[in-house]
């Protein structure tokens, strides 16, 4: 089976900081796979790279077997990727259906009829539970309704690859668990890349847990693996076990 | 004449021409750099000056350095606080939102515009030099005058820029304009140095006016000109850097000379401006200036 | 917005362009005559309106674009002889053609430089004009003589120095600018560019090339102010370069503004507002600067969201 993302010797530098520092990585198509690290390792900016929001320094990244390194943001969304921010950004003053719009009326293949684009949106809407909010500004939605339209636009995209970066922040405990089964359905269809600080929303989904430390991998393998991972340990508490 | 002279005597007009650019852009210049705003009503603040110059040293009278020398302390004044009552009236009330303080500065230029037209009416009028003193030069005599405002000029630049970096108040103002949020927590009042760097802005562009006045005459729509001018300069030397700004003054001064010499004004103006518009589309971080910040 | 009560926002519009019909006849004289003109260049408002309402381009050298469609059918008639229709086409492609390159390249800058370098190529446009003097007619300007201004067809003519076939004419363009207005700001299309307003980043990562957009946004916007141009040129027969000064920059947005930006009807309000005022306070001084001066700044300092955009906040938020 091909990767379904690649990247070989990716850097990223601000000003004398390597945010990330020649990593080389593999996703395979269907996997759930967290990114976990300390604050500041450069988990965020692997994935902007990734989404093409910030052009690398140095290196490569492939996307389904093409070289996708030179392309800018909206291609790389059109051939699958799509991110979801960290800090929500949905369109406050447009209605949550107007934002999920957005993303159906252009993923849409016959383009014309209303009648799709409608049902599209409301379908994304119900998958995340904000069908009966669909006529509120989205500026007026509770943060964990923000945080599930959010998702909700990433899924119109049908994305092949999605991008979720940090997106339990802030959420409430009952919100995090419809959040576990949400992102597992989503998983039937895609491949899932996501940033986590949640170590118990990280154990229950990810198939495969990478570590980032000081911009570079530091480990990679199962839950379990990770888990006993001695180098690990000490990143996260400054001390060997 | 021989052109060697020539070039010397459309090099000293353009030196005159850089020494008053120098200052007004200067002015702009300060003005976006420390509160981002751009004052479209720069320009009216200088036909202030002139208009100014001219109704003082008129009601003074006597000899022509007396009412010049009172223009020069009262007319930059008097204009830095109209600005002052313009920056606490409108432009802090806008929180200095870049794009509706352009709209409420344009509101500004018609304005003081329409009053100087009202009050001061549509003629040109001439204000007597204080000195009227020739250098004779080997090859032509020049006024010493035009030579007192380049010097001046220079002087009040040296002065500024002294200020923006040896005294307290630069560094607040410098404080402000790098991160007016932290300046505010480290006890800056912002909202007073704003309103100062507003005023400060205009009075440069009156005191260049009054220094102008006496070999060009006062009229009320003498601002165009030199807010295009100053666009340039502050476009090409770095939007907010005080050195580009000098160079750039200087550059557009002496080249504004020649380049009329060869070219019909409207021309000169054309390519001019073409070329201005064209540095900020393909190097909006200017031709001196460093890039992103 | 985009969902809901589409039968009122289309009987709106309906009904306020039947009420501009009867108004031609109940009108005296002058009025009629003024508000014909304010019709065309509430046009060049709602050209004005699709790129600073819609997409939140703030653009200073909008004057260039009305100019381009005024001069380019101004000056097919006179220096070219040709026939109106022909005329109003060339003022259309002049419009599209000028806002093409503009848009090319004032798009690479944004905010602030925006604002500044389209000013100084609408400054460029305008010196331009005069410096050909010889075939512009300068800043004295050119009449468009009236046996030119006759739209034929066949054994049939109109007559466009009527003063009712000038006002049908101008409610002609009127409606159907407004009517396209309308259409694409409820459509896809719409709801993109109001995307871009509101966050260009987002817009960016849901997969839309925003430049490409917000460049057809311009051309748009460009070919609405052309043809308000080219329809002075030849319903009022008068081309002069005060209509590409900075002022003429400065007007659509004030009349935006005044009106509501990113109402479809606003512009329409804005500028017979404007007019209105203008005319009444012509009694007492002549100081219309002062007047568009004290206006502009009012109108950001107080009701930034001006006359429609506050009626939507407050009561009718089905307006589009």
């Amino acid at each position: 089976m091909t990767p379904l993302l690649t990247t070989k010797g990716l850097s990223r530098n601000f000003g004398g900081l390597r945010a990330v520092d020649s990593v080389d990585f593999t996703l395979m198509p269907g996997e759930i796979r967290a990114v976990i690290g300390p604050n500041g390792a450069g988990k965020t900016t692997f994935v902007s790279l990734v989404s093409g929001r910030i052009q690398p320094s140095s290196g490569m990244i492939v996307f389904d077997g093409a070289d996708i390194t030179g392309l800018p943001a909206y291609v790389r969304v059109r051939q699958g990727i799509a991110y979801t921010f960290q800090i929500t950004s949905v369109f406050a003053n447009l209605t949550a259906y107007d934002n999920v719009a957005l993303p159906v009326q252009r993923t849409l293949s016959d383009g014309r009829s209303k009648g799709a684009v409608r049902a599209g949106v409301m379908a994304a809407l119900d998958r995340t539970g904000l069908a009966d909010r669909a006529h509120m500004p989205a500026g007026q939605l509770s943060y964990g309704h923000q945080r599930l339209l959010e998702v909700a636009m990433g899924l119109a995209l049908k994305p092949r690859l999605l991008i979720l970066d940090e997106p339990t922040q802030g959420l409430a405990d009952s919100e995090i668990d419809n959040f576990i089964t949400l992102v597992r359905e989503i998983a039937a269809n895609a491949t899932v890349l996501l940033i986590e600080h949640n170590m118990p929303v990280v154990m229950q989904l990810a198939d495969r847990i990478t570590v980032f430390n000081a911009g570079k991998i530091l480990a990679e393998g199962t839950p379990e693996a990770i888990r006993e991972n001695a180098a690990v340990q000490q990143a996260y508490l400054g001390t060997a076990p | 004449m021989h052109f060697g002279p020539h070039l010397l005597l459309a090099a000293l007009e353009g030196l005159v021409t850089s020494a008053v650019l120098a200052l007004t852009a200067l002015g702009l210049s300060l003005v976006f750099g420390v509160m981002r705003v751009v004052n479209v009503a720069h320009g009216e603040f200088f036909m202030l000056g002139a208009v100014l110059a001219w109704a003082i040293t008129t009601a003074i009278g006597g000899h022509p350095a007396l009412g010049f020398l009172a223009a020069l302390v009262i007319a930059p004044l008097i204009v830095g606080v109209i600005a002052l009552v313009a920056e606490r009236l409108v432009l802090r009330r806008l929180n200095y939102n870049p794009e509706a303080t352009i709209v409420a500065t344009i509101g500004m230029l018609y304005i003081i515009q329409q009053l100087a037209l009202t009050f001061y009416g549509p003629e040109a009028r001439p204000v007597e030099p204080p000195f009227s003193y020739r250098i004779l030069l080997p090859w032509f005599g020049y006024s010493g005058y035009k030579l007192s405002v380049i010097a001046a000029s220079a002087l009040l630049l040296v002065a500024t820029w002294l200020v923006l970096t040896r005294t307290k108040i630069g560094l607040v103002m410098r404080a402000t304009q790098y991160d007016s949020e932290t300046a505010q927590a480290f006890g800056i009042p912002v909202g007073r140095v704003y309103g100062g760097v507003f005023a400060l802005g205009a009075m440069l562009a009156a005191i260049a006016a009054v220094l102008i006045v006496p070999i060009s005459q006062a009229h009320y729509l003498m601002g165009q000109d030199p807010l295009l001018l100053s666009f340039i300069v502050v476009i090409i030397g770095g939007l907010g850097s005080l050195r580009g700004t000098v160079v750039a003054a200087v550059l557009i001064g002496l080249s504004d000379g020649i380049i009329s010499v060869f070219f019909s004004p409207t021309l000169a103006k054309i390519i001019a401006t073409l070329l201005v518009a064209m540095v900020l589309v393909f190097r909006p971080q200017g031709l001196f200036g460093t890039a992103s910040r | 917005m985009s969902e809901a009560s589409p039968a009122k926002a289309y009987g709106l519009h309906f009904g306020a362009i039947a009420l501009l019909f009867v108004l031609s006849f109940l009108l005296p004289e002058y009025y009629h005559g003024l508000l014909a003109r304010i019709m065309v260049l509430a046009v060049f408002a709602m050209g004005y309106n699709m790129l600073f309402g819609y997409v939140g381009l703030l653009s200073l050298g909008h004057a260039m674009f009305f100019s381009a469609g005024l001069y380019g059918a101004g000056l097919a008639v006179i220096q070219l002889g040709w026939s109106v229709p022909a005329a109003f086409a060339a003022g259309l492609c002049c419009g599209v053609v000028l806002s093409l390159v503009i848009g090319l390249l004032a798009l690479r800058t944004s905010g602030v430089a925006f604002m500044i370098v389209t000013m100084m190529f609408a400054q460029v446009f305008y010196l331009i004009i005069l410096y050909f003097s010889s075939w512009t007619g300068g800043d004295q300007g050119m009449v468009v003589p009236q046996p030119a201004r006759v739209l034929a067809f066949g054994a049939t003519s109109l007559d466009l120095t009527n003063p009712t076939v000038r006002y049908m004419s101008a409610l002609g363009l009127f409606s159907l600018v407004l009517m396209i207005t309308l259409v694409l700001v409820r459509s896809r299309y719409g709801r993109v560019l109001v995307a871009i307003r509101e966050n260009e980043e987002r817009t960016k990562m849901l997969g839309y090339d925003t430049f490409s957009n917000k460049l057809a946004a311009v051309v748009i916007s460009g070919i609405v102010c052309a043809a308000s141009g080219a329809a002075y040129a030849l319903l009022f027969g008068y081309v002069g370069s005060g209509f590409a000064s900075v002022q003429y920059s400065i007007l659509p947005l004030l009349w935006v503004l005044l009106g509501g930006a990113a109402t479809t009807l606003g512009p329409l309000i804005g500028t017979l507002f404007m007019y209105y005022v203008i005319d009444i306070t012509s009694g007492y001084t002549s100081a219309y600067l002062l007047i568009v001066g004290v206006a502009l700044i009012l109108l950001v300092l107080f009701f930034p969201k001006g006359i429609l955009g506050s009626m939507r906040q407050r009561w009718l938020g089905w307006l589009p």
